[in-house]
Order: C-alpha cells, then sequence, then structure tokens
C-alpha cells in the first residue's frame, strides 16, 4: 500500500540539507518535534521558555506571528495549575493571546491523552504542555508515544516538567531553564527587566550540550546580551537614534 | 387568596404548582397534532387552537362531521373541548368561547347577525378596553357595531360613526386593545397575520435488535451502524449535528441516555462512533439491551462537501473542531476553554474562560504600561514579611517555604476593589513587580493599607509570576 512518508523525514532533509550546526543558537531552522524543558515550579520560566521557544520556532517556519490563524494547545495537569498557576491572558504576547485553547487536565493521564490528541491535530500551529512532577503515566512508553505521534502529523511539542527528575525519555531536546537575573531596564533600573532565562541543553540529537543566558528580547528569543557591555532593551522606543546630527540639527530639520 | 388561608376553608384542596413552560410546550404539541384537520394550525396561548381548514371539510364530510370528529378526538384524549368553525380566526374564536358548542359560521351568512348577541369580550381585547366599553355602555358586539356604522346603508353615515369610535381609540395601535380593529378583523375586512407552528422532526434513526445484547462489541457493532444511518439522514437534509443523544432500551424496561454535544456541526460518522466510544464504558446492560436510538436534537445546516479521494486525511489528522471535542468528551465540556478579556481590573476578573470555538467578544484595548505576568495563581498566595523596607515593600518574604531576597521592585500600582461589585469592607490592592536575588520575576501585592478602617495590618499576597 502506498504509504506517505511522515514529515519529520521529509522536512529536514528539504530544509537542513546542510550540516546542522554544532552548536545550538536562537533562529535555527530545524527544530525537534518533541522538546522537554524541566523547570522548577516557583517560577514561570519553564512556561516562558517553552513560549518562546514555540514562537521562535514559528516564526522559523514562516509562520507570520501576525497571522494568527492556528491555534496553540496548552495542556496543564491539575498539580501543575496549583503550583504554577493558569495563563494570564494579559500577560501573554499579543499574537499569542487570540490563538490559545487551554485544556485542564485533572491527572496526568488525562493531560498525556490530551497531548497527543492535540499532537493529531493538523489545525494547531504548536502544542504545549505542562505537567508537574515524575507521575507513573509519563514514562518512557509515553514519551516515545508523543515523539512518533509528533513526529507522523508535523506539530510539535514542547513540554514542562515541573519539579521533575529527568529520567529516561525520547524527547529530542532536554533543557534544564532556571530564572536569571535581567538586565536592568534603561528608564528605571531599580524595576526588573525582561525575562531572562539560564537555560542548559543537556540532551539534543543535533546540537552538542551547552548553556546559555537567554532573554525575551520584545518577543523574540535572543542571547542575553553582556549587562556591563551591551545598553538594556528598552521597554519602549522613546526616543530616535540621532546618527551624526545632533538633536538640534534633528529638530531644525 | 394564599394558599394556607385556602387550605384552612377547605383542607381536601388538592394543589399543583404552574407550569406555564410546560403548558405551552404542551399546546404546541397539541397544535401540531390539531393538523389532522387541516393543513396549517397556529397557537393561540394559553388554551387555544386555531386551524385553518379552507377546503379541508369534505374530507370529513361536512363541518359538522368535522366538528364531531374534533369533540370525538379531543374525548379520546381526555380534553374537554370547545370548538367552532368560521369563515375568519376571530369570528371563529367568538364562537367558540361565547357561542352555543359546536356553533358553525356558513360563509354565506352576515356575521353581524349571527354574532350580534355576542358580548364584547368575544372580540379578544384587552381587560382595560372592556372596562372603558362597559362605562360607554357598549356590551354586546352589535351595539359596537351599530356605534361604529358597521352595516348601514349610508356609506357616509357609516363612515361618520367610524371615525367618532377610531378617534376614541386613536391611540390604541395593538388590536387587542382596539375594537375597531377587532371587529374589522372578525368581520374579514382587515387581514390577521398569524404565526402557524411547523413541525421539525429531529434526525432520529433507531435499530430494534433480535437478541438483547449484553456484550460491548456488538454494541459498538449497532452504534456504527446506527451512526452511518445518521450521516445518511443528516445528508438528506443538508445538516449536520451539533448534539446527539444515545438511547439505550433494556429488556427491564430502563432507558440509558448518553449525550454529546460537539463543537462544530459534522456529518462523519467516524467522528460520532468515536465520541460515543468513549461513553459507552459505563453502560450497565443488564438482561441486555434490546433497542437502541440516535437522534440529533440540535441541528444546524452544512453544506455537502467532496470526500478525499486518497489517504490524505489518515496522514493530515484531525480536524480542530474534531480535536476539541474528542478532548471534551474525555474530560469535560469546562476542561477545553480559551481565555477572554472581561471588563476589570481585578486581575482574576480580567479574564474569563469560554469555549473554544465561540466567537471571542469585542473588550476594549488593554493599556500597553500595565505589565501583567504570564501565569496568574489560581488564588493569591499569603507570604509573610520578614522585613519590609521604609518605602513599603518587602525586602524579605517566605512563600512556601524558602526565603527571597527582594532586590529590584516596581510599584506600587493600585489597584482599587469594585464598589459596585463588592462590600464596602473590601480592600484596596497595591501591586508590586519585584525580582529576586536569583532572577525569580513575581507579582505581590498588599491588600489594603495601615489606617483604612477596614482592618488590621494588611497582608501581603504573592498572586502572579513572570515570566
Amino acid at each position: 500500500m502506498f504509504s506517505k512518508p511522515s514529515p519529520a523525514r521529509v522536512l529536514p532533509r528539504a530544509v537542513a540539507a546542510a550540516v546542522p550546526e554544532a552548536r545550538w543558537r536562537p533562529g535555527l531552522a530545524d527544530h525537534p518535534f518533541h522538546s522537554e524543558i524541566f523547570a522548577p515550579a516557583t517560577e514561570a520560566s519553564g512556561a516562558g521558555l517553552a513560549l518562546a521557544l514555540a514562537r521562535d520556532a514559528l516564526a522559523s517556519l514562516g509562520e507570520a506571528a501576525g497571522e494568527g490563524t492556528r491555534h496553540v494547545l496548552w495542556v496543564q495537569d491539575r498539580k501543575a495549575m496549583r503550583l504554577g498557576g493558569r495563563p494570564c491572558l494579559a500577560g501573554l504576547p499579543p499574537d499569542m493571546r487570540r490563538r490559545l485553547i487551554h485544556v485542564a487536565a485533572a491527572t496526568p493521564e488525562d493531560a498525556l491523552f490530551a497531548l497527543e490528541e492535540g499532537l493529531k491535530c493538523h489545525d494547531l500551529a504548536c502544542v504545549i504542555g505542562e505537567i508537574a512532577g515524575n507521575p507513573r503515566a509519563l514514562g518512557f512508553t509515553a514519551s516515545r508515544r508523543l515523539s512518533l505521534t509528533a513526529e507522523r502529523h508535523g506539530v510539535r511539542l514542547w513540554l514542562v516538567r515541573l519539579d521533575a527528575e529527568p529520567d529516561l525519555s525520547s524527547a529530542r531536546m532536554r533543557w534544564r531553564v532556571a530564572a536569571a537575573p535581567s538586565l536592568p531596564p534603561r528608564w528605571n533600573p531599580a524595576a526588573p527587566g525582561h525575562a531572562s532565562w539560564q537555560a542548559e541543553l543537556f540532551r539534543a540529537r543535533r546540537h552538542a550540550p551547552g548553556q546559555w543566558m537567554l532573554c525575551d528580547d520584545n518577543g523574540t528569543l535572543r542571547l542575553r546580551p553582556d549587562p556591563e557591555r551591551a545598553a538594556a532593551p528598552d521597554f519602549i522606543h522613546l526616543v530616535r537614534p540621532t546618527v551624526g546630527r545632533s538633536l538640534a540639527a534633528r529638530a531644525r530639520a | 387568596m394564599l394558599l394556607a388561608d385556602a387550605r384552612a376553608l377547605c383542607p381536601e384542596l388538592a394543589a399543583v404548582p404552574a407550569d406555564p413552560a410546560g403548558d405551552l410546550a404542551a399546546l404546541e404539541k397539541l397544535a401540531l397534532w390539531a393538523q389532522r384537520w387541516g393543513p396549517w394550525s397556529a397557537l393561540d396561548p394559553p388554551d387555544g387552537v386555531l386551524v385553518d381548514i379552507t377546503g379541508a371539510a369534505h374530507l370529513w364530510g361536512g363541518e359538522e362531521r368535522l366538528l364531531a370528529d374534533v369533540a370525538a378526538a379531543f374525548a379520546a384524549l381526555g380534553l374537554n373541548v370547545r370548538a367552532a368553525l368560521a369563515p375568519t380566526a376571530g369570528a371563529a374564536w367568538a364562537l367558540s368561547h361565547f357561542g352555543p358548542p359546536g356553533a358553525i359560521l356558513a360563509p354565506g351568512d352576515d356575521p353581524l347577525r349571527q354574532l350580534a348577541d355576542l358580548p364584547v369580550a368575544a372580540l379578544r381585547l384587552d381587560d382595560d378596553v372592556l372596562t372603558v366599553l362597559r362605562r360607554l355602555g357598549i356590551k354586546r358586539l352589535g351595539q359596537l357595531a351599530g356605534v361604529s356604522g358597521a352595516g348601514a346603508d349610508d356609506p357616509h353615515q357609516e363612515a361618520a360613526a367610524r371615525d367618532a369610535l377610531r378617534r376614541r381609540f386613536r391611540n390604541h395601535r395593538s388590536p387587542a386593545a382596539n375594537p375597531l380593529l377587532r371587529l374589522d378583523q372578525l368581520l374579514g375586512k382587515v387581514p390577521e397575520p398569524l404565526l402557524p407552528v411547523i413541525a421539525q422532526p429531529m434526525p432520529m434513526v433507531q435499530r430494534r435488535v433480535m437478541e438483547p445484547l449484553r456484550h460491548r462489541d456488538l454494541l459498538d457493532r449497532v452504534v456504527e451502524d446506527l451512526a452511518a444511518d445518521m450521516v445518511r439522514a443528516l445528508e438528506a437534509r443538508g445538516e449536520g449535528a451539533r448534539r446527539l443523544e444515545l438511547g439505550l432500551w433494556r429488556v427491564d424496561g430502563e432507558v440509558l441516555w448518553r449525550r454529546i454535544e460537539l463543537a462544530a456541526v459534522t456529518r462523519e460518522a467516524s467522528h460520532m462512533i468515536r465520541l460515543f466510544a468513549a461513553r459507552l464504558d459505563d453502560i450497565e446492560a443488564g438482561f441486555g439491551i434490546e433497542a437502541v436510538q440516535l437522534r440529533a436534537s440540535w441541528s444546524e445546516p452544512l453544506a455537502l462537501s467532496q470526500a478525499d479521494l486518497d489517504a490524505a486525511a489518515e496522514s493530515h489528522g484531525t480536524s480542530l473542531a474534531a480535536c476539541i471535542d474528542r478532548l471534551s468528551v474525555r474530560l469535560g465540556p469546562r476542561a477545553v476553554t480559551r481565555p477572554v478579556a472581561r471588563a476589570s481590573h481585578i486581575p482574576e476578573r480580567a479574564q474569563g474562560w469560554q469555549a473554544p470555538l465561540d466567537p471571542v467578544p469585542a473588550s476594549q484595548g488593554a493599556l500597553a504600561f500595565h505589565t501583567r505576568p504570564m501565569k496568574l495563581l489560581e488564588r493569591a498566595e499569603q507570604i509573610a514579611v520578614l522585613y519590609a523596607s521604609p518605602d513599603g515593600y518587602p525586602q524579605r518574604f517566605r512563600w512556601r517555604g524558602s526565603v527571597r531576597e527582594v532586590v529590584r521592585v516596581e510599584g506600587p500600582e493600585r489597584i482599587a476593589p469594585e464598589w459596585w461589585r463588592e462590600r464596602s469592607t473590601a480592600r484596596l490592592r497595591d501591586y508590586y513587580r519585584i525580582e529576586d536575588a536569583d532572577g525569580r520575576r513575581y507579582w505581590i501585592y498588599r491588600q489594603g493599607i495601615t489606617g483604612d478602617g477596614r482592618g488590621g495590618v494588611p497582608d501581603w499576597f504573592l498572586h502572579g509570576l513572570f515570566a
């Protein structure tokens, strides 16, 4: 019988026929279909990095952020909701606000079912999951199921594991993330700045493991510049740069 | 009179709660049933049904025989009926309510002569209009017709008489408040639009099985057959199902119902089978199931579409609506939601959850300089402030058993309680964005301020987590 090759086998060969880069950096084209992010439950760094990676992947795959036609499924089990709370609409990136579909699962089994059903759905841009702890249901077999489903249907999954031990898993990239001190905003150095994370990639197929300081710069994932050398990002671009001309010259012009 | 008073006077009084909605539904059913005498019927709440029998009386052998059949049929139902037959709805109503039983107004008769003795209440008028007419001394239809000039030989005289009555009721536009209009309707001089009752049978398929089903695989087979039948029934109507109900009749007379609601209108047998399969696990077959019925109690138009020619559907996965259906059937309808903005400044009220495919209500744009956390805790958790800075915010606090040092703060952002919704003792909140020594960013607030007269020392809460 005619069988169609899965998107996972077609896409990387077409997109990244070149040698994959050994060192990961934001903005790469080949994103794995199944990633895991280990984060403490007392901070939102896991969900923040998952969302930033998802937006990075969608942007590099050419799905413009402004269109927002395809939805994003966000699955949480009850323990994850109790520990880390639910997503807050006003705090999400603006293009995510209209695309989010939230699933409140009572048990990890239900959450895994919801993740798998979401991965089977071609109308979803990506799936983000949050599961707390190391439940029995989320063993190697379950993660292998998720990987295979994601690769078969071409929907990407970022699974946030809150307060979990990194046990056996078939995820293609596994991150460990924690919050990092943010860059001071230019206009109020005493205030907290943009989201910053210290991310450690401890298992990946295509990249060497490593550590990065990442920050969320107005919705795009970047490497965090050195606080001493680089200027901190602004919250609002209040002034335009005056290139080679004085302010008075600009005012007269 | 109160029910207690009435019972004191007559202890053997039987009291039944009123059920107007149920009465109206029963009347609707009765109106549909009454279409056996004519092709068209309308409700006359609270207790009447109008049937148009134009050109249908000869099927019963004449109008008298038809009325006799009506009386017999209602008697068989155990209902008392007063039936009458007239060329206009108004005349029929007047005769049935105030005329002799079984009255018939033939088309050739003069309605004014036949109905002159009926009281003016036969015109379906409001009570206050009836009072006005009684004070004017008009008690019978004939008197009203005399005042209004109907039937007068001289057209000028008739117009003058009508004019007087019309001027008296010139502000009454509603037919029920204008006796002149009602009289004209009774006489057939002006049309009287009526709202007909039209039956819309819901798509329904059922199977009776020869041997009672006691095993799940056989039941699944029957449900598959039913789903295929249902798809054909829906296709014939050009509709798709939004709500499906599966009824299982057991041998011992028990009926089990399983109901699923769909996120989007669908006509896919495999989708229906899959959704019901998740709901049939807890069926107790007992001595067996002898009949299975599937009905679509809510259906919407769905255009026919070209089926997939190849195996594209398999590799492409499911559609969003099917995915949401599968999730909400297993996890419950409230589990799959999408956040929507609500008009409120209180953070937990500024966001509501609604069904994922419903249209998002229009809302005011959010203020760009309000920085909100990515995640809100379901309930703000109290923190123990160990050391507060002179500015008022905590320098060191304990949350979930660990102590945090606050290094960077922005605030306060004051959010006042919604006085139109809350008690007057609700305290305001001062929100601070903080970052601790390890870089964790939180949203904390102080509930109330010292000396606001609404409680003692204000407490601190942690409400949200920034990414």
